[in-house]
């Protein structure tokens, strides 16, 4: 069973009918016990950084942590990659889980903001969570705030310079964009994730 | 590179599409959910079902309508027409939609707007506008186009996005319906004036026309309402046409 962490920002609709696409046992909570039994996680999100607060305050983050040190796979959508770093100029007070270690900004101006339509990736190939994605494979993204190119970089985007598109370090994964918005690429990148050995 | 969107736009009726496509190959050329998932299999790069159910009684239709075509479909998905209120958009979203389109209702309580995009966050609210020039400047329409508000576009196309919109869908009164072109002077004014995305809409007449409102209208995306009604197989085809000229074009789709 895969845990979709519901934290209160927006709409999982979309994510929950992708992974059932893709054969994924899905169930959508808030209860850190649920999160604890879960097999894998994902933690979807829209929305704004300050949101990812709901975590600490319910116990979802200590459980996040907890499963995550023992090694089950978690999967992080937009603002759950942003999490996945130490915090974001969205919210200077919220802390993320610090898996990676840098921070998360707003695109510079001088282009329009948010970054929204679909744009291409630049694939590292030894990811798991991206195998039999090409480079050149274009993913939908939505989003004002970006993540730096980190050494667990596994793609990155080009908008005014590169960012950190996915992001991968053994069990630990997390993706800018929308797999479940992506057509058929973004559902082989859910199917790769449903069906890593637990 | 970011690529420029073409958008295909379903206009619905009581759970049927009224105009636009003919696949020669499909069963029910009047079925939403066949005809988006056929779009987005052909390459489009977002589906828009607009709801001119003008009844009541249509609303509940709608939702059976947004479910059934959301299920099928795993690009993004904007329904607009009659959202009214945070209830309307609500069950939209739940139904499966990720974007909600709203006109008239806007602009008469534009706390909507943020009332949305607070509870599903502003990449999901499209604020729809219906421009018709008046001498140098163009003024805002509403009910269909049949009411003048006396709202200059650009002004109100500001005010959305300091209120929370995520994109503006921007329709030309004078251009469509007419397969002249888009018309790229009012959509570059726009354009300029606000930092969130444009989709230009109306006049769309051939593949020229797409890269002319990318390239000189400055739009984001392009609504393509009936673009097969001019003689190009499908979406494919056109975005390949369209990526000749230079425009950045998500392909292979």
């Amino acid at each position: 069973m895969i845990a979709i962490v519901d934290y209160k920002a927006g709409n999982l609709t979309s994510v929950v009918k992708a992974l059932r696409a893709v054969n994924a046992h899905v169930t959508v909570t808030e209860d850190p016990e649920a999160v604890r039994r879960a097999e894998k996680i994902v933690l979807p999100g829209v929305g704004h950084f300050a949101a990812t607060q709901f975590l600490a305050e319910r116990g979802l983050k200590d459980a996040i942590a907890d499963r995550i040190k023992a090694g089950v796979p978690f999967l992080g959508v937009c603002v759950g990659l942003q999490w996945l770093f130490n915090g974001s100029t969205e919210a200077p007070d919220v802390n993320g889980l610090g898996a990676f270690d840098a921070a998360c900004a707003r695109f510079d101006e001088g282009r329009k903001i948010p970054h929204v339509g679909w744009n291409a990736l630049s694939v590292r190939e030894d990811s798991r969570l991206l195998a039999g994605v090409p480079t050149g494979s274009f993913m939908y993204f939505t989003h004002s705030y970006r993540a730096p190119v980190i050494h667990d970089t596994v793609a990155v985007t080009e908008y005014g310079g590169h960012f950190t598109a996915a992001a991968e370090r053994e069990n630990v994964m997390g993706v800018q964009f929308h797999p479940e918005k992506s057509g058929v690429m973004g559902l082989r990148i859910l199917r790769n994730f449903v069906e890593l050995p637990c | 590179m970011l690529s420029k969107r073409i958008i295909a736009c379903l206009d619905v009726r009581d759970g049927r599409v009224v105009k636009g496509v003919k696949f020669v190959d499909i069963v029910d050329a009047g079925d939403p959910a066949e005809l988006a998932a056929r779009h987005a299999l052909s390459g489009a790069d977002e589906i828009v079902l607009l709801d001119i159910t003008a009844t009541h009684e249509g609303r509940g239709t709608l939702i059976d309508t947004v479910r059934r075509t959301a299920r099928r479909l795993f690009i993004p998905f904007t329904v607009g027409g009659g959202i009214r209120t945070l209830g309307d958009a609500e069950a939209v979203f739940e139904a499966g939609a990720d974007k909600v389109s709203v006109n008239s209702a806007a602009l008469r309580r534009p706390e909507l707007i943020g009332e949305i995009g607070s509870r599903f966050g502003a990449q999901a609210v499209i604020v729809a506008i219906d421009g018709r020039r008046n001498g140098d400047h163009a003024e805002v329409f509403v009910e269909g186009g049949r009411k003048a508000t006396g709202r200059g576009v650009v002004e109100w196309a500001r005010e959305a996005e300091q209120r929370g919109a995520g994109e503006i869908l921007l329709t030309s009164m004078d251009a469509d319906g007419t397969r002249a072109g888009f018309d790229c002077e009012l959509t570059a004014s726009v354009s300029d004036a606000v930092q969130i995305p444009v989709i230009a809409s109306g006049g769309a007449g051939n593949a020229a026309h797409f890269s002319d409102v990318f390239l000189r209208g400055k739009a984001d995306a392009a609504l393509a309402a009936s673009i097969f009604h001019f003689g190009i197989a499908d979406a494919r085809v056109l975005k390949e046409q369209i990526a000749r000229d230079g425009v950045p074009m998500r392909l292979p789709c």
